[in-house]
């Protein structure tokens, strides 16, 4: 794993609440790093991450509300965040109800940049 | 048309459920031999029997690649292209050995139909006869075979 996305993820795991991240290939669905607790399916977050990106933006596009910055999904089980960086990857984090929504998008959105530059 | 047809009765239930979540455009469950038990999407058995056929190579050509190289095998196999993708991948049920060939479109992603693979894989594995072995496929019973997976794929 290259080191730039490493360090993204080591921050955004850091916030509170925050189960596990990933880089997340855009377009398939797969995940290219990964950080995440014992019992995360990293596989199945990526997988319905990128989908979930991708019906939102469309929906977007459709309304036109431009390109889509964040997506926060709140569950039963948790709380899903998403945010598309450069190079068709997409930042995902995964979250247990106690996360500090404003802070991971904060954290998101720094690694992205940061990452990516 | 894009009906899922089966020639052997316990792949249908799993199939359509695999079709439904990976929202898969094409699907062929095959014999590592290339003999059709099931599909979904084709419209015509001459687009089936060449998917197969060639499905079913590109499996034997990476498997002999794989042992070249000390390996057992490479497991699934995915090319991307602009409008479509495949994935290719093999599933271990006690009937034997099976292909599974997989077409998509951009409505859905390859992280998605390997997800859905896994359980589709799984759900073969259960449904799966355990006390019929499949026969070899022999020369003199390859035509015979054709025509009857024919006649039940695409109701003729």
């Amino acid at each position: 794993m290259s080191e730039p996305l490493q360090r993204a993820l080591d921050r955004i795991s850091r916030v509170r609440g925050v189960r596990g991240s990933m880089w997340v290939a855009a377009e398939d669905g797969i995940p290219v790093a990964q950080l995440l607790m014992e019992g995360v399916k990293g596989k199945a977050v990526a997988a319905l991450a990128a989908s979930l990106a991708r019906k939102v933006s469309g929906a977007a596009a459709a309304t036109g509300a431009g390109r889509v910055r964040f997506v926060q999904m709140e569950a039963a089980g948790g709380t899903l965040l998403v945010a598309p960086a450069a190079q068709d990857l997409l930042i995902v984090a995964l979250a247990d109800s106690r996360v500090n929504v404003g802070l991971a998008r904060l954290e998101m959105i720094r690694a992205a940049e940061a990452a990516l530059a | 048309m894009s009906a899922t047809t089966v020639v052997e009765t316990w792949t249908e239930a799993p199939l359509v459920r695999y079709v439904g979540q990976a929202s898969a455009r094409l699907v062929v469950v095959m014999t590592p031999s290339g003999q059709v038990l099931a599909q979904h999407g084709f419209a015509r058995a001459m687009d089936l029997m060449s998917a197969a056929a060639l499905g079913a190579a590109i499996m034997a050509s990476s498997g002999a690649l794989a042992q070249l190289l000390g390996e057992q095998t490479f497991g699934a196999l995915f090319h991307a292209g602009v409008h479509h993708g495949i994935h290719l991948a093999p599933c271990a049920t006690p009937r034997g050995g099976l292909i599974v060939l997989t077409v998509f479109g951009r409505e859905t992603s390859i992280g998605l139909v390997e997800l859905f693979y896994e359980e589709f894989a799984a759900a073969l594995k259960r449904a799966a006869p355990v006390d019929q072995v499949r026969e070899p496929v022999l020369a003199k019973d390859f035509e015979a075979d054709l025509h009857r997976s024919l006649t039940s794929l695409f109701r003729r």
